[in-house]
């Protein structure tokens, strides 16, 4: 949960283009008045690289969430444009209301029928507005498991977007059971009986991305984040200081080839230099081509097969010791003789 | 091997919540207490009905029969996945704090005579928070209940997700709530109650789950935090916020149950859903009807000391 919607703002973004801004000055300045100025050019070019390193070939866990976080990211809207053909929303959660952080609907990937959801972000300060900044109501997740049970009942896969901060925390979303909205969701995702394919593309914020977020694969894109609270909350409450978020960010692994490391995400999904909106054109055919793949897969299994597999992975989740035997084990070892 | 494990875990229970001392105070009513009155009544102030926080050995003791419990999986304890700043240090704090390995205590035993699979989140080690191990012990539970066909029983008290775990604890909302989603589909019941304070992610996985949602009068319930939420809509939240009483009106929990008649409830619950019964029960089988005449869980006998519902040494398994 994030408190303040983040506008992204890249520090470090804005450094390089001031220093690249600092060199065309002394570049001009050095043509139209011919001093000599190499020295000075060379040092902030060097500057430059490094800060281009930093940002883009091995960039900081908190760097990531930054990139996560980006305004400019892809939204969920431009991959239902671009990944699916004859797209028809659906609305509504039936008993309160239809929440616009919450997108579902019913589209086609290569001709072939799915059901598409997701945490719905804006583009823009007056999207965001609109659509909460991607901060679901109970009334959104219920709306997502609608959707998802209309998936299983015609054996339809979902595919499921991730791009949230978090569920809304206000009192109005408490009242309306915000918890049990999400628990219900997750107990539903364990065993919805039909293939559910998550894609992890900007923020997975806590337990109001999880309510979306239990698959048979679960995609994460190489910039995406997903933890159980923000690096900024997690600061707060355990050094009580927000400023120390960086920290946070780089202790609480969350970024994507982190996940795959601890198993919670099955493939990572690798974006173009410096970060999916640098070039959107290239994300979009990785991003549709690991669909094709996994659902694929995943089709040709039989309903008690997937939630077997899927019992067994969320299962397994997980590090333990058993004080008695004194060794470490994954969570789904049997310790008992 | 580690000091706190060589420890009698259940020789004394220990009284965390309130200094030593012949008389209590009362952090609601500021009432001066005479200690053993209170410890009578369930640790329930007499004169204003403050459910004082309990550990998770004392929860058990005051809702299972005397002598019936036999807890699994004593030792099993998280291990620090992300090698995070502080957290072996804070677990360790924890297990010196409390004498117990973790923030959960699962096993089987009987209310009013009913066989049941029971877990109870221990608020005083690291706020009961659900880590890997606390995720795993509740969906043994849930799966022990299922092998065995018996009712599920889940006191929770907990702040939520474990943060220094980081992603793991999130997806142990997932893995408690496949394995209670299993008991669901097989008919079992699972009756969830809710505890002084139940909040974040145990709140959005299995203890909003129950078949059946109870909770302690004057519990705090909620999923996110009362600051977080006031700093978001910019206004003060209204005192009863969040309370049992609060959920209860909003519709989101069946009942609220006052200590004192949680072991009848439950027995009355379970009786409705066909739990086992074990004939002849530890004390007087109480009837639904007649358990509060029965036996009178606000007084009990002086003799009937705490914790007797525990067996004097976990099984070891």
């Amino acid at each position: 949960m994030s408190t303040n919607p983040p506008e992204a703002v890249l520090d470090l973004d804005r450094q390089l283009a001031e220093v690249q801004q600092e060199i065309e000055r002394l570049r001009r300045l050095s043509r139209d008045q011919g001093l000599t100025l190499d020295d000075e050019i060379a040092t902030l070019q060097e500057r430059a690289q490094a800060l281009t390193a930093a940002i883009y070939t091995n960039p900081s866990p908190w760097h990531i969430v930054q990139l996560a976080r980006h305004a400019q990211r892809p939204r969920l809207l431009d991959y239902v444009a671009e990944l699916f053909t004859d797209v028809l929303e659906l609305h509504g959660d039936r008993q309160f209301r239809d929440d616009p952080a919450m997108f579902a609907a019913l589209g086609r990937l290569d001709g072939q029928p799915l059901v598409v959801l997701g945490h719905n972000k804006g583009k823009d300060t007056k999207e965001n507005i609109a659509r909460n900044f991607g901060m679901p109501y109970p009334e959104g997740y219920r709306k997502a498991l609608r959707a998802m049970k209309l998936a299983e009942r015609f054996h339809l896969p979902v595919v499921a977007f991730v791009d949230t901060p978090g569920a809304f925390p206000g009192d109005a979303a408490e009242e309306r059971g915000q918890a049990e909205a999400i628990a219900r969701n997750i107990e539903e995702m364990t065993r919805l009986r039909t293939p559910v394919l998550v894609v992890i593309t900007g923020e997975g914020g806590s337990g109001g991305a999880l309510a979306v977020a239990v698959g048979d694969s679960v995609l994460m894109l190489q910039y995406a984040i997903y933890t159980v609270i923000s690096p900024e909350g997690c600061a707060a409450i355990l050094w009580h200081d927000a400023t120390r978020a960086a920290e946070a960010a780089e202790a609480l692994r969350l970024t994507a080839s982190d996940l795959l490391r601890l198993g919670v995400v099955d493939e990572l999904l690798p974006e173009p230099f410096g970060g999916a909106h640098r070039d959107p054109g290239a994300i979009f055919p990785k991003v549709r081509d690991a669909l094709r793949v996994h659902l694929q897969d995943l089709r040709g299994r039989s309903a008690e097969e997937l939630l077997e597999r899927r019992y067994a992975k969320y299962r397994g989740i997980g590090r333990i010791v058993d004080a008695k035997l004194n060794g470490e084990t994954g969570g789904s070892t049997d310790l008992r003789p | 091997m580690l000091n706190w494990l060589r420890r009698p875990k259940y020789g004394t229970l220990q009284r965390r919540e309130m200094p030593a001392g012949i008389w209590a105070k009362c952090p609601r009513c500021t009432n001066l207490i005479y200690r053993k009155e209170l410890d009578r009544n369930l640790r329930v102030c007499p004169k204003c009905g403050y459910h004082h926080r309990l550990s998770a050995e004392e929860r058990l003791a005051v809702t299972l029969d005397e002598d019936s419990f036999v807890e699994f999986d004593a030792g099993l304890t998280s291990a620090d996945p992300l090698a995070f700043t502080g957290y072996a240090q804070k677990l360790e704090e924890a297990r010196e704090k409390t004498g117990r390995a973790e923030a959960v205590l699962w096993g089987e035993g009987l209310i009013g005579g009913w066989r049941t699979v029971a877990a109870a989140l221990d608020f005083y080690f690291m706020g009961g928070s659900m880590g890997s191990a606390v995720g795993e012990m509740v969906a043994r539970a849930a799966e022990h209940a299922h092998a065995q066909r018996l009712p599920l029983v889940i006191f929770s008290a907990s702040g939520g997700a474990r943060m220094q775990e980081g992603v793991l604890s999130l997806m142990q909302l997932a893995k408690t709530s496949a394995a209670v989603g299993r008991l669901h589909d097989a008919g079992l019941p699972y009756l969830s109650i809710m505890c002084d304070p139940t909040t974040g992610g145990v709140t959005a996985s299995f203890a909003f789950l129950g078949d059946v949602v109870l909770a302690e009068p004057g519990a705090l319930i909620g999923f996110a935090g009362r600051r977080v939420i006031e700093q978001t809509i910019r206004k003060k939240l209204p005192d009863d916020f969040q309370t049992a009483e609060f959920c209860l009106q909003k519709g989101l929990i069946d009942m609220v149950v006052p200590r004192g008649e949680m072991r009848q409830t439950l027995a009355a619950l379970l009786a409705y859903f066909g739990a086992p019964r074990v004939e002849p029960p530890a004390e007087p089988a109480p009837e639904p009807g007649t358990a509060r005449d029965a036996e009178p869980a606000t007084t009990p006998a002086p003799e009937r000391p705490w914790g007797s519902a525990i067996t004097s040494a976990p099984r070891g398994v």
